[in-house]
């Protein structure tokens, strides 16, 4: 009853195509943009802001990359942590050596840097498939973090080997460094997030998304329709790699302020890879709800024994934290193999007739 | 110039320099490569027997060996230790099959994969959460110094485990050859359906592949928590082991021997001579890159299966 499509007619090819056809997805759509833009920077605190909300906008473009690549295009990858790092370092190498260039400039640029290392990666992908490219996919995440590890014109030479981003400003208005304000820093988030998801959802409707589930589905089988192999992986691999690193150079500059290259080890990988599955292989919507579940958890857990009254020593805590994720993880895995935008799915045709029986 | 000097010329003059120190490195790291193998082992095991890529098998190293280890401090004589260890891999297995493996039977790979990287995760905090996640130091009374053999100085400890991964090598080849169990095990190895239909009970047999893989991961275990304590980052140790699976191909027993003797060689060599030249700690990825610079000449690795698509 809520959720009728029926007597929403389409008069034209525009309309039909768009990227919300029905009615109460636009509605929903709009309802949460305007909570995003207006309800939480008005309601959420600082602390909110900084601890749940900036982390999850940097990683669900993070898992959109990630999507692409696995959910779409099919190259299961264990090297996102690498992009990541790659993103970041580019990041803080253009805003040093070119101090005037705009924040949004270097983002880009960074992100297209990382662009050309994930080809760089992807290149075996031509070859194997499935988990020995998987396997193939850690050394560019081994061998990026000892890189920037070992090589101290990354870091511009400082002795920790920890970045930090320099202040930089959009219209006047600070979004890294000291000066930043959470709103600030979660508006231009907000924006940038909203831009690469719209781009995304486009990219995956059209020519290229539909060459990527091709091959995604049967390679060969693609191959023969005509779709060229060589630079259809590619372009999944270079594109999931410059989201990638934009989420790198975000999470470095406007979440974490300085960071090194640890920050970006094998766990970051895993976390993403859980965050698509959980969320839903090929969806971009999954992505973000599965950022959502993967951000939210250790934040519940953390808290739960306090709620519950018990009193169990620190250690012991984080060993439990880590047990309990490890079992959530498979008890989602076998209720929704499919993921929580699978699940979102079916409460839609559940609400097509709700509350009616038929 | 420089650089390339050091890194094309310099260690290949050293190595003829010095043939007994290359000889001692490239003998080090065969035997080290040993220890990978024993690792790569039960993925190999598994992947054959179900086709899951398991991940947990480094986790299951660490798991094995903590309980080991705690069951020695608590005073147990290490007979008794290595039994009720054996018990719990045993029950370990059959939780895993009952609990995470059936429900997902028929889910695409990755779901399993990503399946047994959160039973890594369990396994992780389950097994610290019960014995703590101080380092244990492991004594098996094996001498951990260097010995001379024709005057090339070999690690004694070294030795023993390479012994001991080759008799656990020939007893699962005795085990898959000639007892009733390991032929089931391979038949379904090669067709699931094939030996279902000749009334091979499946669920059994996945059980037993993952005791049997629990358990070459429980003598893994033994070797490198008396090799480097038992602590948290054995279970990094099967990172490791994947570089080693992907040359020698995820379906070969032999191929996971041969690989870890690669790997292992590999890189020692370039650690001891080619890494002063770019900086060192190569180690982590070395490895990697080597397989990965194989994988584009024989994709399926160096004994796996030739995989024939039709469209």
């Amino acid at each position: 009853m809520l959720y009728r499509e029926a007597g929403q007619f389409k008069t034209t090819y525009s309309a039909d195509q768009q990227i919300f056809p029905i009615l109460q997805d636009r509605i929903g759509f709009f309802v949460t943009m305007a909570v995003a833009f207006i309800a939480i920077p008005m309601f959420a605190g600082d602390y909110l802001t900084q601890t749940i909300f900036i982390p999850f906008l940097v990683l669900s473009v993070a898992a959109i990359g990630l999507n692409l690549l696995t959910g779409y295009a099919g190259q299961l990858s264990l090297g996102t942590g690498g992009f990541m790092a790659t993103g970041a370092f580019a990041a803080y190498k253009l805003a040093t050596s070119f101090p005037d260039l705009n924040i949004i400039f270097v983002f880009i640029l960074a992100g297209l840097i990382t662009a050309l290392v994930g080809i760089l990666f992807g290149i075996p992908s031509l070859r194997i498939k499935g988990f020995y490219l998987a396997v193939a996919t850690l050394a560019a995440q081994f061998f990026l973090l000892w890189l920037f590890n070992k090589v101290p014109w990354f870091t511009n030479y400082s002795s920790s080997g920890v970045i930090s981003a320099p202040p930089m400003s959009i219209f006047g208005v600070f979004v890294t460094g000291t000066e930043a304000s959470h709103t600030a820093k979660y508006f231009f988030l907000l924006v940038l997030v909203t831009l690469l998801a719209l781009a995304a959802k486009n990219m995956v409707r059209g020519h290229i998304g539909r060459a990527w589930m091709a091959v995604r589905d049967m390679d060969i089988a693609a191959e023969i329709i005509g779709i060229r192999p060589l630079q259809t992986k590619l372009a999944a691999f270079a594109i999931s790699s410059f989201y990638c690193g934009i989420a790198g150079a975000a999470w470095a500059f406007i979440y974490t302020g300085s960071v090194e290259p640890l920050a970006f080890n094998i766990d970051v990988s895993f976390r993403i890879l859980f965050m698509i599955i959980i969320g839903g292989l090929g969806s971009i919507l999954g992505s973000f709800l599965g950022a959502g579940f993967i951000i939210l958890l250790p934040v519940f857990l953390t808290n739960a024994p306090h709620m519950l009254g018990l009193n169990i020593p620190v250690d012991i805590i984080s060993h439990m934290e880590v047990m309990v994720f490890g079992a959530l993880i498979i008890f989602f895995l076998i209720v929704e193999p499919h993921g929580l935008a699978r699940l979102w799915q079916i409460g839609k045709e559940k609400l097509r007739l709700w509350p009616f029986p038929y | 110039m420089d650089f390339l000097y050091n890194l094309l010329i310099d260690p290949l003059v050293q190595i003829f320099t010095y043939p007994i120190f290359a000889l001692e490195v490239l003998i080090g790291g065969l035997l080290s490569g040993v220890m990978y193998s024993l690792v790569a082992l039960g993925f190999v095991l598994i992947f054959k027997a179900s086709g899951v890529f398991n991940f947990a098998q480094g986790a299951m190293v660490l798991f094995a060996a903590l309980f080991f280890a705690g069951f020695i401090d608590t005073g147990l004589p290490w007979y008794i230790a290595l039994l009720l260890t054996i018990g719990v891999m045993v029950l370990l297995a059959m939780t895993i099959e009952r609990v995470v493996l059936r429900p997902l039977v028929n889910q695409p790979h990755i779901i399993l994969f990503m399946a047994t990287i959160g039973i890594t995760y369990f396994l992780d905090g389950f097994g610290q959460t019960i014995w703590g996640s101080s380092v244990r130091v492991l004594d098996l009374g094996i001498p951990n110094n260097p010995m001379e053999f024709g005057g090339v100085l070999i690690n004694q400890f070294d030795m023993v485990a390479a012994v001991v991964a080759g008799t656990l090598v020939a007893a699962l080849a005795v085990f898959f050859q000639k007892t009733r169990v390991g032929r089931a095990l391979r038949a379904v190895a090669d067709d699931h359906q094939a030996a279902l239909s000749v009334g091979i009970p499946l669920k059994t047999i996945w059980a037993i592949v993952w005791t049997v893989a629990g358990l070459v991961g429980l003598v893994a275990g033994i070797m490198w928590g008396a090799k480097l304590g038992v602590q948290f980052s054995l279970a990094m140790v099967a990172l490791k082991a994947l570089p080693v699976l992907i040359l020698g191909g995820f379906t070969s027993i032999p191929g996971a021997i041969i690989g870890g003797l690669i790997i292992g060689a590999g890189e020692k060599l370039a650690e001891v001579f080619w890494a002063p030249a770019i900086g060192g700690g190569i180690e982590d990825w070395f490895a990697y890159m080597l397989a990965l610079a194989f994988l584009l000449f024989r994709p399926q690795g160096l004994f796996g299966e030739k995989i024939i698509e039709r469209v």
